[in-house]
């Protein structure tokens, strides 16, 4: 091949077409190509392998995850009391149902409601009076009233969320208002009869 | 770009000539601001609004690398830093009320700037990229002031995170991990804060980036003006500076007296008591509202209390709430009548003026209310209003309305027919 000089329209159509079939192999295929298309697709592999780190940096890190589980001494809370306790820097709803609050829950037809449950499946067998639920309304993330001493618990004597007006039941259940779900009841056990750990 | 009769740079010394070679910067300026860029001569005080959005950017950005010095983003200490800057920092109080009443003040500019654009159509072709990135540029804002309202750490920066993360998990399936990715927690904490700090120091500067092509967009067709009726000959423009640079600096100090007003006898006005009170986990405050300049939108958000069909209330306020925003992306398709000014079509500033501005008042007013009754009714009407504005009432009039004649010229539109008034107004046009 001669030394390309001077400009593209010096070179006659015979050099064009020599240097057009450089490097081609026998399927037609151009070397530079190949390296072109391996050296690109190789950084695109790798700039999208970098978004991995980026993105899951975001996600809850080790210490946060690591707060996951909580024990709590329940033998304080009388019949009709509850406490707000804290599990993933959340509050925590514990409730120690009386009678005429499991009575009403059962009451009500649990198909009829919005998030169809009752309250046995809402609590753990033979301890349906202690009710255990995040206090953490599932509309847009308020905390409810009814748990403290004194504070509104709304029309169905639960919970009520003030923020646009959730109401719950005595099973936590949602009744009235924009909440999708019935308030969350976390994963817990029973260690003893007065410690239950969440989480 | 620019008009064939734009006045040329030409460098005064040897220094601005040196530097005409090397980088044309006074020459960039004097074609972009100055006296080499023909503006029409028709503007009104609706077209200072723009300069005026940039300044506050600036006293935004001025403010905030300030305070940025003195705050510190950890949810143990930010709620004390902040009160740091206002008590013991040296003018920490001015910078800090400067920061937060500027927020405010940038979006009245901005809301006024963009109903300008609504009354004069000045989405409509050859416009259109200027105004998508304009309505990007405000949703940039929306996101920068959300996360700076968070950063002092107070019951209302707290609650507001929750509920507008929150927000998010209202998407099917995706929705919560979403928000759990978005917060790097359960709720809102010392993860939050910090990522929160970082993307509020960042956006504004993303924002000048947008601006920077929002201008550069607008430079190709030039400015629209009051009648609506595009540049024709020298006689219908007249140079940026001295005439705009003028008109500009007065309305500036207009603004700055409102500004001031409020930042040294009204500072906390606009904010809210809560905010006063440390973030606390465990307890919400009664009655929780974002930042006013979002409550049209808040509105909207909580007007949906029925499911729609199959999908859930919840998420149907969150569609609503950014479909309201995102609609007006499509406004250039969405009007399609050919007249720009609502100076010249009777009808369409009808549905303007005893439609959308009451509509966006009645909006507004229900957004900062509880959310009971008949706020939540009255805005559901308004949301059908609004929605039915945009996509059905502005379609409709743009094809059965019959505009009023429209003026040859602008300077026709500004001088009248008088042909002796056109030349003796600009003898250099004859
Ligand atoms: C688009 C421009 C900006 C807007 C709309 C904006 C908005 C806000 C708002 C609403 C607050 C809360 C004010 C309060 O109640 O205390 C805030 C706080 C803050 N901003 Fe900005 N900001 C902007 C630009 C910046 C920039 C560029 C920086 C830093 C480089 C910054 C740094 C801060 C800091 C450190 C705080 C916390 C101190 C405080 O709460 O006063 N901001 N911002
Ligand atoms: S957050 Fe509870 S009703 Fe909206």
């Amino acid at each position: 091949m001669r030394v390309r000089g001077g400009s593209r329209q010096g070179i006659s159509m015979a050099d064009e077409a020599s240097i057009d079939t450089l490097g081609v192999t026998g399927e037609g295929v151009r070397r530079r190509d190949f390296i072109n298309i391996a050296a690109v697709s190789f950084a695109g592999v790798g700039g999208a392998a970098v978004i991995l780190p980026l993105v899951s940096q975001m996600a809850p890190s080790a210490d946060v995850l690591a707060q996951s589980s909580t024990e709590i001494d329940i033998s304080a809370i009388q019949t009709g009391q509850a406490i707000k306790a804290v599990f993933r820097k959340q509050p925590v709803f514990i409730r120690n149902l009386k009678p005429e609050e499991i009575a009403s829950a059962d009451q009500v037809d649990a198909t009829s409601l919005r998030d169809p449950q009752t309250l046995e499946e809402r609590t753990k067998v033979g301890k349906t009076n202690w009710l255990i639920t995040m206090g953490v309304c599932t509309h847009l993330g308020c905390v409810p009233l009814g748990a403290g001493e004194g504070e509104v618990k709304g029309e169905f004597g639960g919970y009520f969320c003030p923020c646009h007006g959730s109401h719950y039941d005595t099973a936590g259940r949602i009744r009235k208002g924009p909440a999708p779900k019935n308030l969350e009841v976390p994963e817990y056990s029973f260690i003893s009869d007065t410690v239950v750990k969440i989480g | 770009m620019s008009f064939p009769w734009a006045n040329e740079y030409k460098p005064g010394n040897g220094l601005t000539q040196w530097l005409d070679e090397k980088l044309p910067l006074p020459r960039f300026v004097y074609n972009a601001v100055g006296a080499g860029y023909p503006v029409p001569r028709n503007l009104n005080y609706m077209w200072n609004f723009g300069v005026l959005a940039g300044f506050c950017l600036v006293l935004q950005i001025v403010t905030g690398v300030v305070l940025a010095m003195h705050y510190a983003a950890n949810a143990g200490v930010a709620f004390d830093s902040v009160e740091h800057i206002m008590r013991d920092v040296n003018w920490g109080w001015m910078m800090r009320y400067a920061h937060a009443n500027g927020a405010s003040a940038f979006f009245v500019v901005v809301y006024l700037h963009i109903f300008r654009g609504f009354f004069y159509s000045s989405y409509k072709a050859p416009r259109e990229m200027i105004w998508l990135l304009g309505v990007t540029i405000f949703l940039l804002m929306m996101a920068t002031a959300f996360m700076g309202y968070v950063l002092p750490w107070g019951q209302m920066s707290f609650w507001g995170a929750k509920v507008i993360t929150g927000l998010f998990g209202a998407i099917p399936l995706v929705g919560e991990p979403i928000q759990i990715w978005l917060l790097g927690g359960f709720a809102p904490d010392n993860a939050a804060l910090n990522r929160f700090f970082s993307l509020h120091f960042l956006l504004p500067f993303v924002i000048a980036g947008v601006i920077i092509l929002h201008i550069w967009a607008l430079h190709i067709p030039g400015s629209s003006n009051p009648t609506g009726v595009e540049v024709k000959t020298e006689s219908d423009t007249v140079p940026f500076h001295p005439y705009y640079t003028a008109k500009d600096g007065f309305g500036l100090g207009i603004f700055l007296l409102i500004y001031c007003a409020i930042l040294f006898f009204a500072p906390n006005a606009l904010g809210h008591p809560d905010n006063y009170i440390p973030a606390n986990p465990l307890s919400t405050p009664a009655h929780i509202v974002p930042e006013w300049y979002f409550y049209p939108f808040y509105a909207i958000l909580r007007a949906f209390t029925y499911d729609f069909f199959f999908i859930p209330a919840k998420l149907m306020g969150v569609l609503a709430m950014f479909g309201s925003i995102l609609v007006w992306f499509f406004l250039p398709w969405l009007d399609t009548s050919p007249v720009r000014s609502g100076h010249y079509r009777p009808l369409f500033r009808k549905f303007f003026w005893f439609g959308l501005i009451p509509t966006m008042a009645v909006l507004f007013y229900c957004g900062g209310a509880p959310a009971a009754e008949p706020y939540v009714m009255i805005s559901q009407v308004a949301s059908i209003y609004y929605f039915a504005h945009f996509l059905i009432i502005l379609p409709l009039v743009s094809s059965i309305e019959k505009p009023e004649p429209l003026p040859f010229s602008i300077t026709e539109g500004v001088l009248g027919k008088d042909e002796s008034a056109v030349l003796n107004a600009h003898p250099a046009a004859a």
